[in-house]
């Protein structure tokens, strides 16, 4: 059950599965082709991160290998990055998608069995797993699954078993949360 | 060859910032058409209730493939020129369990948070906090993790590489599975759908 508000235009139906994962799939080629590379999200957060962090501690910032990775030679910002101007275009296309669709409307997306606080809490701590998660395994589910999974790489499709795996595996716990 | 293209020299560093950016509203787009800017619409997949997630996610895998599969066999794209993450196993193996343990307590991921907070979801932002905390103590964490981020490198590596298998066999093997697991997955939904019929 929803708790967003209502609006005038009711929603429209999601794209049929097949149809919207062609679609996903040809920008996916599509960046193949033109850049080389393939999707990406969770790198721009540590982009934001080490923005952020160099900003009140340089020294701290440049003395840590991770951060200075990002940091590189410090001519250009972490944030002048090719996923940070991706992820974006993300929050554009999505925001056109969804208002085109009628599906903008704000809200806390739950189950019928957990108040907004339990949901919102749940929210930032699987967040936070995302983050780490995604660090260890340099790359989500873009960068890693998607992206790997169509170019057969043998880590990604490891990656990818194991998400698949870890979900199902928790998915008892958190049925309160869901169902 | 001509591409990829940004690797021949087509376009510079600047140009292909707004070629991430145009992209981006692609992939944007599309995530959101699937219905992946909703938590509950993914972790069906977890409930087996929908699993659009796996339908969506393999359709695109298998476009794409195949596409730079055929692209690569015409002699348009230089494969060696397409970024491929390096394979450290170990970490990968860890960092996708706790991703996916994270999927299912949080109801995204990291893309598809972006789309949730764009079309206003809260419980999108709050992910994306959390996104950031997470990302933030692995980079503060790091030098108590850094043996373990480089465990079990085994470089650039693709399966029919590891496997000594043609590209094309694998190709055509990755197809099979995806259209064998869309067929499985659709009846699974039925059976789903049939069982809480019964029970209400």
């Amino acid at each position: 059950m929803s708790t967003a508000s209502q609006s005038i235009k009711p929603p429209q139906p999601y794209a049929n599965p097949y149809l919207a994962g062609i679609g996903l799939g040809l920008v996916l080629l599509a960046a193949f082709v033109i850049m080389g590379r393939g999707l990406g999200a969770s790198s721009a957060f540590t982009a934001i991160v080490t923005t952020g962090v160099h900003a009140v501690a340089p020294a701290h910032a440049q003395a840590n290998p991770y951060y200075a990775e990002y940091l590189g030679d410090g001519t250009t910002s972490p944030l002048m990055d090719w996923t940070v101007f991706e992820v974006v275009g993300v929050v554009v296309g999505g925001f056109l998608s969804g208002t085109l669709a009628g599906r903008v409307r704000t809200g806390v997306e739950r189950g019928p069995r957990i108040s907004n606080t339990g949901r919102l809490m749940y929210a930032f701590v699987g967040g936070g797993l995302m983050g780490i998660g995604a660090r260890l395994a340099r790359g989500c589910t873009s960068g890693q699954a998607l992206t790997g999974g169509a170019l057969l790489n043998v880590g990604s499709w490891a990656f990818m078993m194991c998400v698949f795996a870890g979900g199902y595996a928790f998915a008892w716990f958190m049925r309160r949360q869901w169902q | 060859m001509i591409a990829p293209f940004y690797k021949f020299g087509l376009f510079g560093d600047n140009v292909s910032l707004v070629m991430a950016f145009v992209i981006g509203i692609g992939f944007g787009f599309a995530l959101e058409r699937a219905g992946f800017g909703s938590a509950r619409k993914l972790v069906a997949q977890f409930y087996l209730t929908d699993l659009s997630v796996f339908k969506v996610m393999f359709s695109a895998i298998v476009t794409a493939m195949v596409g730079l599969f055929f692209l690569a066999a015409f002699g348009l794209v230089d494969l060696s020129l397409v970024y491929l993450t390096p394979t450290y196993l170990l970490p990968q193996i860890v960092g996708g369990l706790i991703l996916g343990v994270g999927f299912v307590v949080g109801g995204y991921c990291p893309g598809t948070s972006c789309v949730a907070a764009a079309t206003g979801k809260y419980d999108g932002f709050v992910f994306l906090a959390g996104v950031l905390a997470g990302s933030f103590v692995f980079a503060e964490a790091f030098s108590l993790v850094d043996d373990f981020y480089y465990a079990t490198p085994m470089g650039s590596i693709t399966l029919p590489q590891q496997f000594h298998m043609s590209y094309g066999l694998l190709v055509f093997a990755v197809i099979l599975m995806a259209v064998g697991g869309f067929a499985g997955a659709t009846r699974l939904e039925r059976w789903m759908a049939s069982r809480k019929e019964a029970r209400a």
